[in-house]
């Protein structure tokens, strides 16, 4: 018999703890996938945030540190440097790299260390139960904008795969999704791209997925999924906004 | 190089990392530390070595937890608002048992305070600073010679211990030139790579490595931390280290750390000269304390004198160990940058 889909053997064989519908699952799987595809787990190095993603060491089977809150793209730097051979990746949340962590983030990009960030972006802080992101779209109410965010009082949305573009030491900026098959494939593309170009040691690679937060967004997955690519998305248009070879724009 | 040479401390606190086998430092500019940076990044590209200017004392302490994560000797440097930004990464690196070097060029607090030499980072460096029951080790080195002595052992006991290492020196120490004399050099290719390092599953028997500071079940937590302690009383029991000038049981016991330290001991030789007991006692490790040989030489004094430069910091641990009502405990201080004279310690120790 062909076997034409087995689970990714750099997944571990264990229960996560994400909510139902919640996409972290997804983004982990195919993070496993392309590095067994690579054949790079044994040479990667992975920085978990603070956040919903806390735990992700459970879930790959390659070496991880689990960072201060916000800090990983530093720690990522210090790991790099100590072993230039290393694939080294931050897998992060919107709070943890677009609030807390974005000093660092954009020093990844400005000085182009060849990491690649992986960022989470469900508009909302999930481990904390609920609260205002960097990325919260405008009039969505959370626990701490419970009158819907307004910008006059609590600022602006940040765009973070366009601002890392911008950047001098970037190779490759792009935003994605998990909310159907077609997004995952895409996702899945510009995972294998980031993680080519850092091997090549063409800059810093960042890679935005939007993602879903039913429980804290008070939803159903599938309503989720629905908000995620009909509102999010709208927002955070997904697409290539960098890449050093050549343009992919969707 | 085995001649003396001229030095300023700081550059010597860079050729003695680079030596030690030190090969990666993360910075960020203050007074009276940037030279440590600046010798570095001229230095460490000679020697195939990684020199960083960090966005901030959060990234470069972040870095340097990534790098002594992956197995390597690295450092930072920084003077005290510095440090107190590095309390994050220090915390999470000790409970994480991450093995990394800071240097912390002391200077006048608090807030931004002054950038003249001073001694107000005793508390933050020996009772903890961040947040969390730990302890970093801390020598407090009090001739520049000193400083390239120690910090190879720095270093070393990093790893021993995989605990965070602080060699606090001041922006006394920093800023002046001394003869001095380098009779090591460390290939850093030597230094084994440990088998808790992050630096793929392919160089330690393929099986994955995660260095965490998190433990979400309390019992376990506990756990954690009452093994911590065990590390830590073994640190105060092995690596506890002093020097002491003066006479076997003096009268008058004078404790002090670095730069005052060296200030005092002319004083101490003098008065000694003029047949007083007494005797200077110079902790070489801040922590561990070393409060067994304090309390010994303590024994028979009737006046314990601290010196500091700080508004009394030290006294606390030395009337901790030597609890004793029936001394005289006697503190003088300068805290905000000034230092004693020569003149003014003789004059206190006379008493």
């Amino acid at each position: 018999m062909k076997v034409v889909y087995e689970r990714p053997k750099t997944l571990e064989k264990v229960v996560n703890h994400y909510c139902p519908g919640c996409h972290h699952g997804i983004l982990h799987a195919l993070i496993a996938e392309v590095l067994d595809e690579m054949n790079l787990a044994d040479k990667a190095v992975a920085v978990a945030p603070v956040g919903c993603a806390v735990l992700a060491y459970n879930y790959l089977d390659i070496d991880w540190i689990e960072a201060p809150h916000g800090r990983a793209v530093a720690i990522a730097t210090g790991i790099k440097l100590a072993h230039p051979d290393l694939l080294v990746f931050t897998y992060q949340g919107d709070g943890d790299a677009a609030s807390i962590g974005l000093a660092e983030t954009m020093y990844g990009a400005i000085r182009g260390m060849n990491v690649t960030t992986f960022m989470y972006n469900n508009a909302i802080y999930g481990m904390t139960g609920g609260q205002m992101a960097p990325t919260t779209l405008i009039g969505m109410k959370t626990t701490t904008s419970p009158y819907g965010r307004d910008p006059k009082r609590e600022g602006y949305p940040v765009k973070m795969a366009e601002t890392i573009a911008l950047q001098g030491g970037t190779a490759f900026s792009a935003r994605s999704s998990l909310y159907n098959p077609r997004a995952i494939t895409d996702t899945k593309k510009y995972i294998r791209h980031a993680f080519e170009l850092q091997m090549a040691k063409a800059g810093y690679t960042f890679l935005e997925v939007v993602g879903t937060c039913p429980t804290n967004w008070g939803m159903t997955p599938v309503e989720a999924s629905e908000f995620a690519k009909n509102e999010l998305a709208k927002f955070y248009q997904l697409g290539v906004l960098k890449d050093v070879e050549g343009s992919e724009q969707k | 190089m085995s001649d003396r040479i001229l030095m300023k401390g700081n550059e010597a606190v860079g050729e003695a990392a680079v030596r030690s086998g030190c090969r990666l430092y993360f910075g960020y500019p203050i007074t009276p530390a940037s030279e440590i940076a600046e010798y570095m990044a001229y230095r460490l590209p000679q020697v195939n070595g990684t020199f960083i200017q960090a966005e901030s004392e959060l990234a470069a302490s972040n870095m340097l937890y990534g790098a002594a994560a992956a197995g390597k000797y690295a450092m930072t440097a920084s003077s005290s608002p510095g440090i107190s930004l590095m309390q994050e990464a220090i915390s999470y690196m000790a409970g994480a048992e991450v093995p990394a070097l800071i240097v912390d060029a002391m200077r006048g607090g608090p807030g931004l305070g002054d950038i003249q030499a001073a001694q107000s980072d005793y508390f933050q460096l020996t009772k903890g600073g961040g947040h969390g029951d730990y302890h970093v080790i801390v020598f407090s080195p009090y001739t520049i010679q000193e400083v390239i002595n120690i910090m190879p052992l720095a270093f070393q006991t990093a790893f021993r211990y995989r605990n965070p290492v602080v060699v606090a020196v001041d922006g006394l120490i920093g800023q002046m030139m001394e003869a001095v004399e380098f009779n090591y050099f460390t290939d850093p290719e030597e230094i084994p790579l440990p088998d808790w390092s992050l630096s793929g599953k392919f160089r330690h028997g393929n099986k994955k490595n995660v260095n965490t500071s998190l433990e979400l079940d309390p019992d376990k937590l506990e756990a954690i931390n009452w093994r911590l302690q065990g590390k830590y009383h073994e640190i105060e029991e092995k690596e506890s280290r002093y020097d002491y000038v003066g006479v076997d049981n003096p009268e008058t016991l004078v404790v002090a750390y670095g730069t005052v330290a060296r200030l005092t001991i002319s004083a101490v030789k003098k008065v000694l000269g003029e047949g007083k007991s007494i005797g200077l006692f110079r902790p070489v490790t801040l922590w561990p304390f070393p409060k067994a040989a304090l309390a010994q030489k303590a024994k028979s004094a009737k006046r314990i004198v601290v010196l500091e430069m700080s508004a009394g910091q030290l006294i606390e641990d030395v009337k901790l160990y030597v609890y004793d009502p029936t001394k005289q405990y006697e503190f003088h201080g300068h805290p905000g940058g000034t230092t004693f004279t020569p003149s003014e310690i003789e004059q206190i120790l006379r008493g």
